[in-house]
């Protein structure tokens, strides 16, 4: 027996997205829940399953009104909503329930309505890292690089061009927060935050939000939008403690749920049509980009530089501008995903041309974990 | 303003109780010999429940590290947040002292030298500086 196939037949982000202090994080929630639901023109009342990261699913649903008979709290970072998509893929496919809700909402920037961050002293974390003075992300996610550097041969002028190629995708993109063209130059001279990451080599912090709606494809054509179908998707977690990655210069995260999702679908690195790679910081690209075999882990640098990743490139990836230039509230899986279902369309900003299948791979927490899905314009 | 200074757990008191007599302890499996790092009473490896504590060497190398331009209180100026790798294997976050903390200063894979910096009555905190005969 062949599971019924899933689509997403809804998708939106919030109305403004960069500074947005007048909503709390659940209203951004819900802003980007009512934007979905005007894409696939439904109601709440047709939503009778909830999966979301960073408020609880009891909030979201009680707050927008939904009775659900599914729900998923996977938190695992900013791949959240990736793994969401693959959890509601097998409910929609054993009928646990018939139409999926999966949001995102974060006042990354404003901060309004979101709860503190407390760390706990007696924490593995809190015991074994906290205690030598990381100060969040910038300090912390990018602790593996120099290490790729030395092995690999990766050079700052490359790591910068990471930044250099994706602005010049922002700069299509009316909704990007930054579209001014930038040089090597630019980012080697812009303020230092942790060496070696400059500026401009570190996401945004922006507030915003994301919505998308899957259900089967039997009740796909039912729906105003072309549906973008879910093809493959895969999933992992490896650890807490950015000290503690298996290998300084991979992702074991990435190298499990990348490839099992592009197996999934049934689909070679030649399918690929457009990549997404959640870009926190300038070196995710690369290691994104060796861990799903698109390139050798050596050349993954040169690959970005040569512009194979850039518009015209035969790789177009991170078309919005990614989290260094288009948005990036806290946990920008949700863009990355919006940002593949809007090229299955055909409709985004930066559009590629026909894009038949659309791999978006999300990395949660500092090397932490990864949810990837695989899109296609048509079914399996 | 000191560190944040760590809370031991019953799974870790022996690593603390370790570092205020100045030995860096770490565990090892008896059934696959596997050395680890963080502590705990299993091994990772196996999920055997038959490991032991020893003292490590207390060397290592520079595996990698960032210096942090963001102000924290226990800090003066830019500070490298370095990860060790250990002679036996593991690789723990640490600080490199008693080396300027600059890319020039801090080469990978130079060899490092456990050091111990007493936070509180209970916890001393497992620091690295150039090994002997290293430059600084």
């Amino acid at each position: 027996m062949s599971l019924p196939q899933v689509a997403v037949v809804g998708a939106a982000e919030t109305t403004e997205l960069g500074k947005v202090p007048g909503m709390s994080q659940l209203q951004l929630h819900a802003d980007a829940a009512l934007n979905a639901f005007a894409d696939a023109g439904i109601t709440a009342r047709d939503i009778d399953g909830v999966a979301t990261a960073g408020e609880s699913p009891t909030a979201v649903a009680h707050y927008l009104g939904i009775t659900p008979s599914w729900v998923d709290g996977t938190a695992v970072g900013g791949c959240s909503f990736m793994i969401h998509v693959r959890h509601a893929l097998a409910a929609l496919q054993t009928g646990q329930c018939k139409t999926v809700l999966i949001t995102h909402g974060e006042s990354g920037r404003s901060g309004i309505g979101r709860g503190g961050f407390r760390g706990n002293a007696s924490s593995l974390q809190g015991q074994f890292e906290t205690p030598y003075g990381p100060m969040g992300p910038p300090t912390m996610f990018t602790l593996p690089v120099l290490r790729f550097m030395k092995e690999y041969g990766l050079s700052h002028e490359q790591l910068a061009m990471v930044a250099v190629v994706q602005r010049q995708w922002a700069a299509m993109n009316p909704r990007a927060t930054f579209r001014d063209p930038i040089t090597v130059e630019d980012v080697l001279n812009s303020r230092m935050i942790a060496y070696p990451f400059h500026l401009l080599e570190c996401c945004l912090v922006t507030d915003g939000g994301g919505a998308l709606i899957l259900t089967t494809a039997d009740r796909a054509d039912d729906f105003p939008q072309p549906p973008a179908y879910i093809l493959g998707t895969g999933e992992s977690v490896e650890t807490p403690m950015i000290s503690q990655m298996e290998n300084l210069c991979s992702s074991r995260a990435f190298s499990v749920a990348g490839p099992r999702a592009m197996a999934d679908a049934g689909i070679s690195h030649a399918d690929v049509d457009h990549l997404m790679i959640y870009d926190a910081f300038a070196h995710l690209p690369i290691y994104g980009l060796a861990d799903l075999g698109f390139c050798e882990r050596g050349d993954a640098g040169a690959f970005i530089a040569e512009g194979n990743t850039a518009p015209g490139g035969r790789l177009p990836t991170n078309t919005n501008g990614g989290g260094l230039s288009y948005m990036h509230s806290g946990m920008y899986g949700m863009y990355a995903l919006q940002e593949s279902v809007r090229q299955i369309r055909g409709n985004a900003p930066a559009q590629v041309g026909s894009c038949e299948v659309s791999v978006c791979l999300g990395v949660g927490g500092m090397f932490g974990a990864s949810g990837c899905v695989v899109f296609g314009r048509q079914p399996r | 303003m000191s560190r944040p200074i760590p809370v031991p757990t019953p799974e870790t008191a022996h690593f603390w109780e370790g570092t205020r007599a100045g030995e860096l302890r770490l565990q090892r499996c008896a059934d696959c010999d596997h050395v680890y790092f963080p502590p705990r009473p299993f091994c990772p490896g196996c999920s055997s429940r038959a490991v032991a504590v020893f003292a490590a060497s207390g060397r290592g190398a520079l595996a990698s590290y960032v210096i942090s331009e963001r102000p924290h209180p226990a800090f003066e100026g830019p500070y490298a947040i370095a990860l060790v790798e250990l002679e036996e294997g593991p690789r723990m976050m640490s600080n490199i002292v008693e080396c300027p903390q600059t890319p020039e200063a801090l080469v990978l894979d130079m060899p490092l030298q456990v050091t111990f910096e007493t936070l509180s009555d209970e916890i001393s905190l497992p620091l690295f500086r150039p090994a002997d005969g290293e430059k600084s």
